[in-house]
C-alpha cells in the first residue's frame, strides 16, 4: 500500500535515523512468533476462563504468559537457552511531527541549535549543557519527579539555517536521536519545522511492550514541545495556567 | 479572593480562591470593577461545553483596574482603568497579524483538546473551560490577564463601567456579525436572537449602512429595547411564521443578510423543537440549529449568513441544497476583539452607542450563582446582569 511520504528532509527520505542500541533494548522473539504466541495465548486464556477446575486456571495462566511473550517481544525461555528468533528487528520508537513558526527561518534555527534553550520548550528536560563543538550533556526528568536520567550526545548532522541531528552515545540511560529540519513556509510565512525524535526503550521494558503502550503519550509530548517551541519564539513566553486560582479542593 | 466557581451542570458556587498572581512577563493583573454575563456561560452551565472542571472560575466579559504589571508589559501601568477582550491573543502568530486574534496559534494552553476536536485549536478565552485554555474567569475580584498589550485597551474617561463593559465582549461580537455580513447601502438585515449580542448587531447594521433591520426573537421585552434602542422592526416567532413574514416585509426577495445571534441552544416551534431537544439530550447531535435552518431559508438568493452564536460540535438536517442552490456564502467565528475594540470605544466615547442599555440587573458577585439562574430563565425581563465585585 501506498503511504503518503511527509518528509521534508532528503536526509530523513533516505537515513532513517536509529538511535544505537545498546543492549538493554534488544526483543528475542520474531515477528511471525510473537503474533502465533499472542493469538495462541488469547484462545487458552478464553478457554480456560470458561472451565471452573484447575485445567482451567492452569490454561488461563499459560495462556497470559504467552500473551506476555507475544506482547513484550521477549521470552525468559530464549534468553536462558540463547535462542534468538527476533534477527535484527528494529523496535526503536519514532514520532515526526510538523509545525510552522512565524519567525525567519535562521533565527528559528540559531534558538534550536543553541542546545541550552531546549528546556525552555521540552517539558522533560532538565538541563542540556553543551561540552564541545560536537557533543553535549543531557539531564531528563523521569515521571513523577522519581529522578533524572542522563546521557552524552553527538551533533551527526549540522547544516547552518537547514538541519540539526543528535544522537546518544553507546552506553546511555535512554538510547535516542533526534533530526529537525528548518524549511522556508511557501509564500514568506516563515519556518516549517520538522523534528522527528526516536528513542530505545530503556532497560527493564524489554522488547519495548511498555514503550509502544506509552507511544501515544510520546507523541503528545513531542507534539507539546514543538508547540511551546513556537509559543516561545512567536510571543516569548509560553502561556500556562499552571498556578492560577480554582476552587478545587 | 471571592471567585464565582463551576461545580456541576448547573451548580455555581461563590468561593475563597487565592488571589491570581503574574505567571508570565507579558502577564497584568486586574481588579474586576464590572463582569457581566453571556449567554454563552449558559452552554456551560447546562453542560454542553466538556473539559469543564470543578473549581473553574467563569466569566468572560469585564472591565477593570491594572493592579500589576509583567517585565513584559509595555502599553499598561498600575492604576490604568481597561476593558479587556475576551479572546486571547497572542499577537505574534500569523493569525493575529492578519488580526484574526479568535484564530491565535498560541493562546491555547491545552491545543491537543481542540486539535483533535475541530482539526487546528483556537484561541484561549478567559472562563470557557480547559479545551479554551482553561484560563481563570472573570467572575472574580482579581483576574489574570495574559499578553496584556494585545487584550487590554484603555477606556475613555468620563464613562461609567456600564456604558464600556460590553465593549469586552457582546459589543464587538454584534459588531463583527454585521461586519462579516458585507452589508451594502440599503440592505435589510435580519437578526435572530435579541439577547446582549443581537441588540448589538443591530445597532452595528445600522452604523455599517443597512437600511433596514429586522429582529427576531420569542420574548416580548427584548423585542421592545430591540424596537426603541435598536430602531428594529421586529417579530416574535411564536406569533407569525417567521418565514412568510419575512418574505413578505421584504416585497418577495428575502433579507440581504442574515445574522445568528443565537447559536446552538436555538429554540423554535413545534415538532422540530422536540426533535432535536431529544437527540441534544441523548448528544446524538450538540447543537440544535433552529436558527441556522430558518435562516439558510428566509435568506436571498446570493445572500450573506454572519454567525457569531456559538456551537460546539455537530450538527442535524442542515439544510445544504438550499444554501448550495441559492448561492449562499457563510461568515463566522468567534469575536476578533483585538480588531474592533479601539474602534468602538470611539463609537461609545462619541455617543454613537451607549451600550448599558443591555443592562437590565446590576448585582453583587455574592449573587452570582441567583443572577444566573435569573438570566438563564429570563425572569424579570432579565437581558444582562452585570457583577461588581
Amino acid at each position: 500500500m501506498d503511504t503518503y511520504d511527509s518528509r521534508l528532509s532528503e536526509i530523513l527520505r533516505t537515513a532513517r535515523i536509529s538511535p544505537p542500541s545498546t543492549g538493554s533494548s534488544r526483543i528475542n522473539v520474531g515477528t511471525k512468533e510473537r503474533m502465533a504466541s499472542t493469538i495462541g495465548g488469547a484462545l487458552m486464556v478464553y478457554y480456560g476462563m470458561r472451565r471452573s477446575d484447575k485445567v482451567g486456571v492452569a490454561l488461563a495462566l499459560a495462556g497470559g504468559s504467552l500473551i506476555f511473550r507475544g506482547v513484550t517481544g521477549y521470552c525468559p525461555i530464549n534468553d536462558a537457552t540463547g535462542r534468538n528468533t527476533a534477527g535484527k528487528e528494529d523496535v526503536a520508537i519514532e514520532i515526526t511531527s510538523s509545525l510552522t513558526i512565524n519567525r525567519p527561518r535562521a533565527e528559528v534555527y540559531a534558538f534550536w541549535r543553541q542546545l541550552e534553550n531546549l528546556p525552555r520548550f521540552m517539558s522533560h528536560l532538565k538541563d542540556v549543557q553543551q561540552l564541545g563543538p560536537k557533543r553535549s550533556h543531557w539531564v531528563a526528568k523521569l515521571p513523577k519527579g522519581v529522578g533524572v536520567v542522563e546521557w552524552d550526545a553527538d551533533l551527526v548532522k549540522e547544516e547552518t539555517d537547514t538541519l540539526l541531528a543528535w544522537r546518544s552515545l553507546p552506553g546511555s540511560d535512554i538510547d535516542n536521536a533526534g533530526e529537525v529540519a528548518f524549511v522556508d513556509a511557501i509564500g514568506e510565512r516563515g519556518t516549517v519545522v520538522q523534528a522527528t525524535i526516536s528513542y530505545r526503550p530503556p532497560a527493564g521494558d524489554v522488547g519495548g511492550g511498555v514503550a509502544k503502550l506509552l507511544n501515544p503519550a510520546f507523541e503528545q509530548m513531542v507534539k507539546q514541545d514543538l508547540h511551546a517551541f513556537k509559543q516561545l519564539l512567536e510571543t516569548g513566553e509560553v502561556p500556562t495556567i499552571e498556578g492560577q486560582p480554582s476552587g478545587r479542593r | 479572593m471571592k471567585a464565582l466557581c463551576w461545580n456541576g451542570v448547573n451548580d455555581l458556587r461563590v468561593e475563597r480562591v487565592p488571589d491570581p498572581s503574574i505567571l508570565n512577563p507579558k502577564d497584568a493583573i486586574v481588579r474586576v470593577t464590572m463582569s457581566s454575563v453571556c449567554g454563552s456561560d449558559l452552554h456551560l452551565l447546562d453542560g454542553y461545553v466538556p473539559t469543564m472542571k470543578a473549581g473553574d472560575i467563569i466569566g468572560h466579559e469585564f472591565i477593570g483596574e491594572v493592579v500589576e504589571t509583567g517585565s513584559g508589559v509595555k502599553k499598561f501601568k498600575k492604576g490604568d482603568r481597561v476593558v479587556v477582550c475576551s479572546i486571547i491573543g497572542c499577537g505574534g502568530c500569523a493569525h493575529c497579524l492578519d488580526n484574526d486574534w479568535s484564530l491565535c496559534d498560541n493562546s491555547n494552553t491545552k491545543p491537543e483538546y481542540l486539535d483533535k476536536a475541530f482539526g487546528y485549536a483556537t484561541a484561549g478565552i478567559f472562563g470557557y473551560s480547559h479545551a479554551f485554555g482553561g484560563y481563570a474567569g472573570s467572575h472574580a475580584e482579581y483576574i489574570r490577564v495574559p499578553f496584556a498589550d494585545q487584550g487590554a485597551f484603555k477606556v475613555p474617561e468620563g464613562l461609567p463601567d456600564e456604558s464600556l463593559v460590553f465593549v469586552s465582549d457582546a459589543f464587538p461580537t454584534g459588531f463583527m456579525a454585521a461586519d462579516m455580513c458585507g452589508i451594502e447601502p440599503g440592505d435589510t438585515v435580519a437578526v435572530w436572537g435579541c439577547g446582549g449580542v443581537g441588540q448589538m448587531a443591530i445597532r452595528s447594521a445600522y452604523l455599517l449602512g443597512a437600511g433596514r433591520v429586522i429582529a427576531i426573537d420569542r420574548f416580548e421585552d427584548r423585542l421592545q429595547t430591540a424596537k426603541e434602542q435598536g430602531k428594529a422592526e421586529v417579530l416574535n416567532y411564536e406569533k407569525v411564521d417567521v418565514l412568510e413574514a419575512l418574505k413578505e416585509m421584504t416585497g418577495g426577495r428575502g433579507p440581504d443578510r442574515c445574522i445568528d445571534a443565537v447559536g446552538l441552544e436555538a429554540h423554535t416551534t413545534g415538532v422540530e423543537e422536540y426533535y432535536d431537544k431529544v437527540k441534544q439530550t441523548l448528544r446524538i447531535e450538540t447543537g440544535r440549529p433552529a436558527v441556522l435552518r430558518q435562516a439558510i431559508m428566509a435568506c436571498r438568493k446570493g445572500g450573506t449568513l454572519s454567525i457569531v452564536g456559538v456551537y460546539g460540535g455537530l450538527l442535524d438536517k442542515f439544510p445544504m441544497g438550499p444554501a448550495m442552490n441559492k448561492a449562499l456564502t457563510f461568515r463566522m467565528g468567534q469575536q476578533h476583539g483585538q480588531r474592533y475594540i479601539p474602534e468602538l470605544l470611539d463609537i461609545v466615547a462619541q455617543g454613537k452607542v451607549d451600550p448599558s442599555y443591555i443592562l437590565t440587573h446590576k448585582w453583587t458577585l455574592d449573587q452570582g450563582p441567583e443572577g444566573y439562574q435569573m438570566f438563564k430563565k429570563k425572569t424579570d425581563n432579565c437581558m444582562r446582569v452585570v457583577f461588581t465585585p
